[in-house]
């Protein structure tokens, strides 16, 4: 069986034909909220289940809990704040407003509460930080003054030009399902694959019957792969080196917030939504810079029993000239200088530069596809 | 803003406490507390899990099928 959604049932707050016609048709009687990206995509994952216990944005009661206890008020666990800021409601508790993005009606809102709240608290309770160089931080930083609650009912699909690899929840359990899969290893990725990767997803994969690589495309910063290159990269993986009947890609989008632990937490959670059993959970996973320690993430798990997704941590790969092999530290006796790690930074700086990186690095059919790509990395 | 966290008390025998007060010494639990909520909260989700999972209307999954199968993700 496929994992439970959290908090028991799968989300869908998607209106009705019928009513999305008469809700457009009314929309000028709706005050109007502008909405940036980020939200939208916030907003698609609650609608689509992907957020499920969530049927809109977070109320004071369950904002708190989570900063204070990584936990939705009903104790269910919840370890990133999901909240709509606004700078100047125009609107008021009670009302049904309608939120845009680009000017297209995303979703009708029930403000069920406005609220404010002390920026400073979200940072170092979410980030273990309030250094503003931390981009969650500064994105906290920047919203505006007051947050609003309530539930959310989707009107118009945002513009996705990766539609057609973008499974929702729905769409994922019942492709698990189909394919006979009782137990599913999920893996996030914000990255074109290198041997290391593979290594852990195999070794994962060994213990179960599927593995689902889901990379998370959306915003980037300077220097990532685009979104195109790291789908075409896992293509020519899969075609030649993945068990087809054993192995799956689909994509999500997803803002990261780079809150390390917490997020790690929050990555399993969407991926249960999705009908994964396991989650492999990477060294310093959804950190940036040195707030985190390499294995906090690993730790966090801990706090969680209830989780109803098992984690799974499997050491970093490097390749071990005496093994022969790709090995992690647990399982290689041979000292240091028998060891060559895998660096993204290194591999990147050898693709800009048209140097082929060796096999036990990265597949040449991978380093083909990114190499067809004029500029494969975001300026 | 919310009001802090409600909490309720619930009895044990003594000598159940003083067991689990023994047990978590040296562990990262720090209260008999803490330690209760998170089996209790073990509990409870091992016995969700044998709970029978939401099913789709057959329609609805057919029409999943279908888009799977045209996105090349089933046969
Ligand atoms: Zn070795």
């Amino acid at each position: 069986m496929v994992s439970k959604p959290h908090g028991g049932r799968l989300v869908r707050r998607i209106v009705a034909d019928r009513t999305r016609e008469r809700i457009l048709s009314e929309q000028k009687e709706y005050p109007r909220v502008e909405i940036d990206h980020g939200r939208a995509i916030d907003l698609e994952n609650i609608a689509h289940g992907v957020y499920s216990p969530l049927k809109g944005f977070l109320t004071s009661n369950d904002f708190q809990s989570v900063l204070d206890h990584m936990r939705l008020d009903d104790d269910t666990p919840w370890t990133i704040p999901i909240v709509l800021d606004v700078k100047e409601p125009n609107f008021e508790e009670g009302d049904a407003v309608l939120l845009y993005h680009d000017g297209l009606p995303i979703a009708r809102m029930h403000i069920e509460e406005i609220y404010t709240y002390d920026k400073k608290e979200f940072a170092i309770k979410v980030f273990k930080t309030d250094d503003p160089a931390h981009p969650g931080v500064a994105r906290v930083m920047n919203m505006g003054n007051y947050l609003v609650g309530g539930e959310i009912e989707l009107l118009n699909e945002l513009p996705n030009p990766f539609a057609k690899y973008t499974l929702r929840p729905v769409e994922t359990r019942v492709l698990f399902k189909e394919l006979g899969w009782r137990t599913i290893v999920a893996f996030q990725t914000r990255n074109a694959p290198h041997v290391g990767h593979e290594y852990v997803q195999k070794a994962a994969l060994t213990f179960v019957d599927g593995l689902f690589i889901n990379p998370v495309l959306g915003k980037k910063k300077k220097g990532d792969y685009k979104d195109e290159v790291i789908i075409k990269a896992y293509e020519a993986l899969f075609k030649h080196y993945y068990p087809k009947d054993a192995a799956t890609l689909a994509t999500v989008r997803y803002e990261m917030r780079y809150a390390g632990p917490r997020e790690a937490v929050h990555h399993a959670i969407m991926r249960k939504n999705m009908g994964a059993t396991h989650f492999i959970v990477g060294r310093d996973h959804a950190g940036v810079g040195d707030y985190y320690g390499p294995y906090e993430a690993w730790e966090m798990f801990e706090n969680f029993p209830d989780l109803g997704i098992t984690p799974m941590f499997i050491r970093e790969a490097f390749y071990c000239r005496k093994c022969g092999g790709m090995v992690n530290a647990k399982i290689c006796p041979h000292p240091k200088e028998f060891h060559v790690h895998i660096s993204g930074t290194k591999l990147r700086k050898m693709i800009m530069a048209g140097e082929q990186p060796p096999e036990y690095m990265m597949r040449p059919e991978v380093f083909e596809v990114i190499r067809s790509f004029e500029n494969p990395f975001v300026e | 803003m919310a009001e802090e966290k409600k909490y309720t008390t619930v009895s044990i025998p003594k000598p159940l406490y003083d067991k689990i007060k023994a047990r978590i010494e040296g562990t990262g639990f720090t209260s008999v507390s803490d330690y209760v909520t998170y089996v209790l909260r073990e509990v409870l989700a091992s016995l969700e899990e044998e709970e029978k999972e939401e099913v789709f209307s057959e329609e609805e999954e057919e029409k999943v099928k279908e888009r799977l199968r045209a996105l090349g993700y089933l046969d």
